[in-house]
């Protein structure tokens, strides 16, 4: 795997990588994907699309909801910036 | 505490009244003190082990024979299981200062039960590896030898158990991460059918194929324990409880199926032990008959397919902006980027980019899509299998305990999960128990072999390992 490919994955997965990571991973993935490649013959002439699990669409009744606030000092306390009630961000649009 | 001290007879003890758990408490923290300086098993020894096992003794003074299976037992549980007030950092600079603010399902079961935690245990940064050896701030030691790897990735559970300051800790399996170490340290592990055991609150890995279960001495122990957290849940969509799959009968004697061509190229030591153990089942009253299950081999390719896949999804909620680190950069996109090269060592890099590159539209049906197809052809497989044996047995693993530093290259570490990770794609359950040792320079090690079973037969699984087990 090229080296501008692995780049290219970091951009999508959001991780600055660093020249030797970007060598690193080049070599490991390339390694990593010859292995897995064999998956590809397995399933030639198998038109029908994977089947989900046994269980599959369980919902509740959108009723009951806990109390408002409940858990919101717990989880505002978790974030690195806060501001009030919000989890503060940079601003994602230009001045 | 003795080594092989069980939950089972920790139990006789404090009804007997012979032992508090206030004493029981005393002998963890101090086998903890005397031997995790070398092993390094423990992430956190909790702050309040000695407060909550006097509320404990109290517990067993008021309710006698009544008190629930677990009461007063010392448990150690894996760094990706939340408790409630305790750091739970799945051994990555991620979470290092992550203080979980809810418990999981497990945790409040094991609670209700009675369990006391002790702490916990070190692991492969986000339960990624089969050594430990890629937690992000310490590599845990195998307490039968210590130049030796634990397994992982729940190696820090199992060297809590193996060095004898608990007698059960929990672990998580999303490929082989209870039995390899199980397998490795000597111990009972138990990988529950996908959906026995709910998820909530565990970190997830990959989401399809994660499971947590019991590292036990006994096979008994680990049924207390099993019977303890399994059960459907409201807050997990993929939990079974009655009625979702058929009952898996428990039988006088079982015809187990072995795929023998997925042996060939073991060690030969290892080989003969698991030959001793086929023979040993034989003497019992089984039947052991050669089983075919061709796809098997592909098993380890299809689950780094599909493993990354959801790790790149499931990891991507680590953005630096609602909870652990965050390191700061000129915008947003900076942030992320920062965080996540800091956040994230090498092994969960690799499969993030990984997982990246089999969803991305050009690769998505050669990899992901193929992948799931043949998962699903295991799995009919298996039931295939399944209509002819009662179970399915191999080796744990294809060799021992290896030395820490000896597998370099991650493709060589992957081949450690051979014969786990089929249980995971098709979401049986599996069982590690001990079955012999090989000598590696001059030190006794053990092996373990795996006994599968159809989806819902942990009873099964768990009859025949006591047996096995002459318990």
């Amino acid at each position: 795997m090229k080296e501008e490919d692995i780049l290219a994955l970091g951009e999508l997965a959001r991780i600055e990588l660093s020249s030797v990571e970007v060598e690193r991973f080049s070599k490991d993935i390339e390694a990593i994907l010859g292995y897995v490649a064999s998956v590809r013959g397995l399933a030639e002439g198998i038109s029908s699309e994977p089947k989900l699990g046994v269980i599959a669409n369980v919902f509740r009744e959108d009723e009951n909801p806990h109390e408002p606030g409940l858990y919101t000092e717990d989880l505002l306390n978790l974030a690195p910036s806060r501001k009030g009630q919000y989890v503060e961000v940079k601003k994602i649009l230009g001045e | 505490m003795t080594e092989k001290q069980t939950i089972a007879s920790m139990r006789t003890q404090l009804l007997s009244g012979a032992e508090t758990v206030s004493g029981l408490a005393e002998k963890s923290l101090s086998v903890i003190a005397q031997k995790d300086g070398e092993v390094r098993a423990y992430v956190d020894v909790f702050s309040d082990v000695r407060e909550k096992a006097e509320i404990l003794d109290m517990r067993i003074k008021n309710e006698g024979e009544k008190m629930p299976s677990l009461l007063g037992i010392p448990v150690a549980m894996k760094g990706n299981i939340l408790i409630k007030g305790k750091r739970a950092t799945a051994s990555s600079k991620m979470l290092e200062n992550y203080i979980a603010p809810y418990s999981a399902t497990v945790t409040e079961r094991l609670e209700k039960a009675g369990a006391l935690f002790i702490g916990s245990t070190n692991m492969d940064e986000f339960a990624m590896g089969s050594s430990t050896e890629n937690s992000a701030f310490f590599t845990t030691k195998n307490p039968l030898d210590l130049s030796r790897v634990p397994g992982g990735s729940s190696g820090g559970s199992a060297a809590a158990v193996a060095m004898g300051s608990v007698p059960v800790a929990l672990g998580t399996d999303t490929g082989g991460s209870i039995r390899l170490p199980a397998s490795f340290c000597g111990l009972v592990g138990l990988k529950p059918t996908y959906g026995a055991v709910s998820r909530y609150g565990l970190i997830a890995m990959g989401s399809s194929l994660d499971q947590a279960g019991p590292l036990t001495h006994t096979v008994a122990d680990a049924e207390t324990v099993f019977d303890v957290i399994r059960g459907q849940d409201n807050y997990d969509a993929t939990s079974y409880g009655e009625g979702v799959y058929e009952d898996v009968s428990v039988k006088e004697a079982y015809n187990i199926g072995v795929p023998y061509t997925l042996l060939e190229g073991m060690e030969a030591d290892v080989r003969e032990v698991f030959d001793a153990s086929v023979a040993l089942l034989k003497s019992q009253g089984h039947t052991v008959v050669d089983v075919s299950l061709p796809l098997m081999k592909s098993g380890l390719a299809a689950y780094y397919v599909v493993m990354p896949a959801e790790v790149s999804s499931n990891l991507s909620r680590y953005d630096g902006m609602r909870f652990g680190l965050h390191v700061g950069g000129a915008n947003l996109l900076e942030d992320y980027r920062k965080t996540r090269a800091q956040g994230f060592g090498a092994e969960v890099k690799r499969r993030i980019l990984l997982g990246t590159y089999v969803l991305s539209s050009g690769y998505y049906d050669a990899y992901y899509r193929t992948a799931e197809k043949v998962r699903d052809l295991m799995r009919e497989e298996f039931r295939t299998a399944f209509s002819t044996v009662d179970c399915i047995l191999t080796p744990t693993a294809p060799m021992p305990a290896f030395k820490i530093g000896e597998k370099g290259d991650p493709l060589s570490m992957y081949l450690a999960d051979i014969f786990t990770v089929s249980a995971n794609l098709t979401g049986v359950p599996a069982l590690s128990v001990p079955c012999g040792e090989v000598v590696r320079e001059g030190v006794r090690l053990p092996i373990g072999i795996q006994f599968m079973a159809p989806h819902n037969g942990e009873r099964r699984l768990l009859d025949i390992g006591k047996r096995y087990r002459g318990e």
